[in-house]
């Protein structure tokens, strides 16, 4: 069967047991985004830190139902990108992005995506490719609307 | 009558070919589109190959075959449903023909049925405006639910349901207070998308008709699957899709009484709807044509006939009766299934053949996708009907659908399924 090149461990483990789930305070900003097709949902909260210099993802907490990829996919997010520089957390984003949209033929850089790369046979399959973005594109919403937030205090 | 399964699926060639894996195709999904036998392919193909014109338009041999031939669907249509063929509007498909009625009735308001203002008692009837109701259910397919809404706020009335049952049928306990006088459209399925559930159409039209409402039927679950006599339905307007019931993609047939047609003004318009254009104003032809704006469907019209012609020569109550087997065989093996919980009747009485279902921690995007694996194609999500999903407590379901060409083994296959998904997450 080709399920296990879809569902790898690392997707199983993190939709069995989900990293950072649940919603934490403090926070800049919140996003609730939807899937239409299938109504998975993931309500998402970004805190960033280091105003003044340089921006970085000081936490993300979630609330989500839906599918095992989904679920993993947001959890495995957190994993990535808290701690990380806004700029260098937007570019794994981007590489992420870029690497669901690729069909399965992209050759994924582990050092950039770490445990993302995990999701490159969900590639494979276009219908589930929305359920592995869903938290991702959440969480650039969210950051984008922090980042604003932030601009908005200073200005 | 029985049904030579083996004879049918002869007649649609893609359910030979091989899916995922693999895996020979199980296609479970015709809930969402059917498969299309050769007669219709064959159909369609002599109509480009032989007399492709403009129907309706230009002097020449060509046009008045295409005339001929979308004139004829027109009556064949008409015929499979026990219908006048002047009845048989042509539309896009069945979401298109709800929302030519939403906007139609929206419009009676400010638009006579023939062009200028409108007057009459007819036009009063029809009119929806602030204080209206219109009345559906929470079972509805986002397609007859959604433009009900959108007319509403246009018209400032009031949307109301009938609510749905634990068993995912229609709860008519409170129709005393639902039709009023207030009322003036009741749209409600023939059948459910989800549940399967097949409403008592002809007792919530009778109730409508009492209040003096439109009794509108989304049939796009029900004419592919049952013999249908609109006049039986007890409805004014009734509407389906082609491509559900064999048929091409891109025509859908609204059916409506006579004089509730003609008292309608049209919804698109421009080009073949017309009678006589002036720069001060228009006159309108009256229906079928008034509902029938630009160049018409007539390859798509030609191959839904010959799916018409099809579907009779199989038989629809053999057909009904096949997949009513089929049916109580899924529900048998799916509620054995420990974890398996299926939305709608556990009896085929008065039931189609849709099944949806969840497993106990399986999200229904993951069943589908260890099915699909095993070449067994399902519809996942909530499947057009979100606020249903809701009402029943649950996020989304895997549906299967059956039609006159799935086998009991095809059933059998989808309860192995299961068990797999089960197996491959840990929940069985």
């Amino acid at each position: 069967m080709e399920l296990e090149s879809m569902y790898q461990e690392v997707i199983l483990d993190h939709y069995r047991h989900p990293h950072h789930k649940g919603l934490r305070e403090p926070f800049d900003a919140q996003v609730h985004h939807v899937n239409p097709v299938c109504g998975d949902e993931v309500t998402l909260r970004v805190a960033l830190k280091g105003a003044g210099g340089e921006p970085a993802v000081a936490d993300v907490s979630y609330d989500a139902l839906g599918c095992s990829i989904s679920q993993a996919s947001v959890s495995v997010l957190t994993d990535v990108l808290i701690g990380r520089p806004v700029s260098e957390a937007m570019e794994i984003a981007s590489a992420f992005t870029e690497l669901m949209h690729s069909r399965g033929r992209a050759e994924p850089d582990e050092d950039v995506l770490g445990d993302a790369v995990a999701f490159t046979g969900v590639a494979r399959y276009p219908a589930r490719v929305k359920c592995a973005l869903l938290g991702w594109m959440a969480w650039k919403d969210a950051t984008a609307r922090a980042l604003a937030g932030q601009d908005r205090e200073q200005g | 009558m029985s049904l030579d399964v083996a004879a049918v699926r002869a007649d649609f060639p893609v359910l030979a070919r091989r899916a995922r894996g693999g895996h020979p195709l199980v296609y479970l999904d015709s809930g969402a589109t059917a498969q299309k036998p050769l007669a219709v392919l064959d159909a369609e193909r002599d109509f480009y190959l032989r007399h492709n014109a403009a129907a309706h338009r230009g002097a020449h041999l060509l046009s008045e075959e295409a005339t001929d031939a979308y004139e004829g669907a027109r009556a064949r249509v008409a015929a499979f449903i026990g219908a006048d063929p002047g009845e048989i509007v042509f539309t896009r498909n069945a979401t298109e023909a709800a929302n030519l009625i939403a906007y139609s009735v929206g419009n009676a308001a400010t638009s006579g049925p023939s062009g200028g203002r409108p007057a009459g008692p007819a036009a009063e009837r029809l009119a929806v405006g602030p204080g209206d109701e219109i009345l559906v259910t929470e079972l509805e397919h986002h397609a007859n639910l959604v433009p009900w809404q959108q007319l509403c706020l246009r018209a400032g009335a009031r949307l109301r349901w009938f609510p749905v049952t634990a068993e995912g049928r229609v709860d008519l306990s409170g129709i005393g207070a639902l039709v009023t006088e207030r009322t003036k459209v009741v749209a409600v399925t023939g059948q459910s998308n989800v549940t399967g559930a097949m409403p008592p159409v002809a007792a919530i039209a009778a109730a409508a008709h009492a209040a003096g409402a439109l009794a509108v039927v989304d049939g796009a679950q029900l004419v592919p699957h049952h013999s249908v006599s609109v006049r039986e339905t007890g409805a004014d307007l009734l509407f389906f899709s082609s491509h559900k019931m064999l048929g091409p993609t891109g025509i859908g047939v609204l059916w409506g009484r006579r004089e509730v047609l003609e008292a309608l003004p049209p919804f698109i318009t421009g080009g073949s709807v017309i009678e006589v254009v002036r720069m001060e104003g228009s006159t309108f032809l009256p229906p079928p044509q008034r509902f029938e704006a630009g160049v018409p469907a007539a390859a798509q019209a030609v191959g839904l006939a010959a799916a018409c012609d099809y579907l009779d020569a199989v038989g629809l109550d053999a057909i009904a009766e096949h997949e009513r087997a089929l049916t109580e065989r899924a529900l048998e093996a799916l509620t054995a299934i420990p974890g398996v919980r299926v939305l709608g009747p556990l009896t085929t009485e008065r039931r189609g053949g849709a099944v949806s279902f969840t497993v106990d921690g399986v999200h229904p995007h993951d069943v589908g996708q260890v099915l699909d694996e095993l070449g067994i194609a399902v519809r996942t999500g909530h499947h057009c009907a979100w606020p249903l999903h809701r009402a029943l407590g649950v996020q989304a379901s895997t549906r299967a659908s059956f039609y006159l060409y799935n086998t009991a083994e095809e059933v059998d296959a989808l309860a192995d399924g299961i068990r797999t998904a089960q197996k491959f997450f840990g929940a069985g």
